[in-house]
């Protein structure tokens, strides 16, 4: 291979990253700007902010409680699904089950199909037959929870499965001789060991339950609608806040950001179902 | 060894979660495409109308649009990706100051959740407040309106994803160029091949089944692309962004029409099967047979 001066690829990746970064850098000019201002001459480089969005988004009564319900539902739903999960692989790892296999299998086709297609029929049965008396699951924070297990269970199965076949079998085996249930096995023994794993599990899960959007904006009125779905109430047919807008997608943003650097090397393994090891 | 009964019990309440909302919602809409039925209309009863909703969907043009944009928006997007994912992960494979860094900001991306895309980008390029538009309107005197130009809005959005998508590329690629073992590419020096000969005979058959993966994957998440689109657009102007999602998003919940919505629920459903199906097929199986 020819020798290549480093000073080459420094610049060639300065430009990539600035064309990363830029559209993320506009959306918090935009965010921190008054609103008589934006209609004006853009402005690359950023004097004076403004607070008076954040103060206003933050202020939101409405607002809030979407974000409440952000945090309760992908908090909820990232437990449930990394737990159910780690359950399903130790027994997916341990047993000697028939159809096992297709069984792992069938899980990833639920997060394969286009959930737009799964609006409707989700929206008539939990709108008409998952109900108690007058209760339904329809715009429920438990419902959405349950509808987010669609996509993110299989995911934690898929992530989890190579940590647990990577624990000895030898480790459960000896401590049954000691007479240990299978109940303090998985829980106090193999789970401890996986620890790395569902961490990184449950970080992703979150953010995609944290993320999603057309389920939430389909499945919910009021009572449970989250901060994506917040963020599509600014765009009207009459005008859009774009302050408002982009101040409510910064907060969005940044519990992913902060997480990104935590996960950052599972990202690729976890966005191709594992197909490549990041 | 413990008993097959407790690994049935472990699984169970998977089993259970994905039964009621993956595999019954499935059943249900593949019953409800073969009613006409329209709760809000004058007669909100289900009436079983046999394959009428499927003999109408052939002939639905405005169907048959959604399928097209998708196809097309699926052949730009994903090519654009697979180019400059291939050169960026290239970029990669030398060593130079400050590479993990750079690539940490590469990634970045890939964590945002696409209605925060769509959103950045309807900053970015909506007439009046955008960046995009005013530059190119005061440097070139091109004037660019996602609001009214099809071919402006559908550009964005495919530019768009390839700034949200590109690097999964990248990082599957580096993933594949990283495994290749050096000898043919030292034997192929020594024969005198060039740069494009190594290319094309050497390094694209070995990372061939990286492509195709990436390819594969891109390939369904397109089919499910509705977020980014439905905030930067709404499918339009006209129907010139209305992807197959969108199009249900738009058409079955105004309309409450939900035998013929369900139809279509079904319908995008085989396509996806049968788009991921003919890929495997093709690009995966010839390889295979070769190889046993």
């Amino acid at each position: 291979m020819r020798k290549q001066s480093p000073i080459v690829g420094i610049i060639f990746w300065t430009v990539v990253s600035t064309l990363t970064l830029f559209p993320i850098y506009w959306l918090f000019v935009i965010s921190v700007k008054p609103a008589v201002q934006l209609f004006s001459t853009p402005d690359v480089i950023l004097s004076d902010p403004f607070w008076g969005n954040y103060a206003k988004v933050w202020g939101d009564r409405l607002l809030r409680s979407y974000m409440l319900n952000s945090v309760i539902i992908s908090t909820g739903n990232a437990i449930l699904c990394t737990i159910l999960g780690f359950f399903a692989c130790y027994a997916l790892s341990r047993f000697k089950m028939s159809g096992k296999e297709s069984i792992f299998f069938w899980t990833i086709t639920n997060r394969m199909a286009p959930p737009a297609v799964f609006l409707l029929p989700l929206f008539l049965l939990m709108t008409q037959v998952y109900t108690i008396g007058e209760w339904r699951l329809l715009d429920t924070q438990i419902g959405m929870i349950l509808v987010y297990c669609t996509f993110n269970l299989p995911f934690a199965i898929w992530t989890l499965r190579p940590t647990v076949d990577g624990i000895p079998k030898e480790l459960d085996e000896a401590a049954f001789v000691d007479g240990a249930s299978s109940w303090k096995v998985i829980t106090e023994i193999v789970f401890p060991l996986c620890r790395p794993g569902l961490a990184v599990t449950l970080i992703l899960t979150w953010v995609f339950a944290w993320n999603e959007y057309l389920l939430a904006a389909t499945l919910t009125n009021f009572n449970a609608r989250t901060l994506t779905t917040g963020l599509s109430e600014y765009v009207t047919t009459t005008g859009t806040e774009w302050g408002i807008m982009a101040t409510i997608s910064v907060f969005t943003l940044i519990p992913a950001l902060i997480v990104f650097g935590l996960v950052q090397k599972h990202i690729v393994a976890g966005l191709t179902f594992g197909a490549v090891k990041g | 060894m413990q008993s097959n009964r407790l690994g049935w019990i472990l699984l169970a309440p998977t089993l259970t979660i994905l039964f009621f909302f993956g595999v019954l919602p499935f059943i249900y809409v593949v019953y409800v495409s073969f009613h006409s039925w329209n709760p809000f209309a004058a007669n909100p009863e289900m009436i079983f109308n046999g394959a009428d909703n499927f003999r109408r969907i052939v002939f639905d043009e405005e169907f048959l649009n959604s399928v097209g944009v998708t196809v097309m928006f699926v052949f730009f997007a994903v090519l654009s990706e697979l180019i400059l994912g291939y050169i960026l992960a290239q970029a990669f494979m030398k060593d130079f100051p400050g590479k993990s860094f750079f690539r940490t900001i590469h990634t970045l991306p890939l964590i945002m959740a696409p209605i925060i895309v769509g959103s950045v980008w309807k900053l970015m390029t909506t007439p009046s407040i955008g960046i995009i538009p005013h530059y190119l309107d005061e440097w070139f005197g091109i004037s660019m309106n996602i609001g009214t130009s099809a071919f402006a809005a559908f550009t964005t959005i495919v530019i768009m994803d390839i700034w949200h998508w590109t690097p999964l590329v990248t990082l599957t690629l580096i993933a594949a160029l990283v495994s290749l073992p050096p000898d043919p590419f030292e034997q192929a020096q020594i024969d005198g091949a060039n740069k494009r000969q190594i290319f094309w005979h050497i390094t694209l058959p070995m990372i061939a089944p990286a492509v195709v993966a990436t390819v594969f994957i891109r390939l369904m998440d397109a089919l499910r692309t509705v977020d980014e689109v439905w905030m930067l657009t709404g499918g339009g102007p006209g129907s010139s962004t209305r992807f197959v999602g969108v199009h249900i998003f738009k058409e079955v919940f105004p309309k409450t029409n939900y035998g013929y919505g369900s139809t279509i629920s079904v319908i995008v459903l085989y396509l996806t099967i049968v788009a991921c199906w003919l890929l495997y097929v093709t690009m995966l199986a010839p390889r295979n047979s070769k190889e046993g």
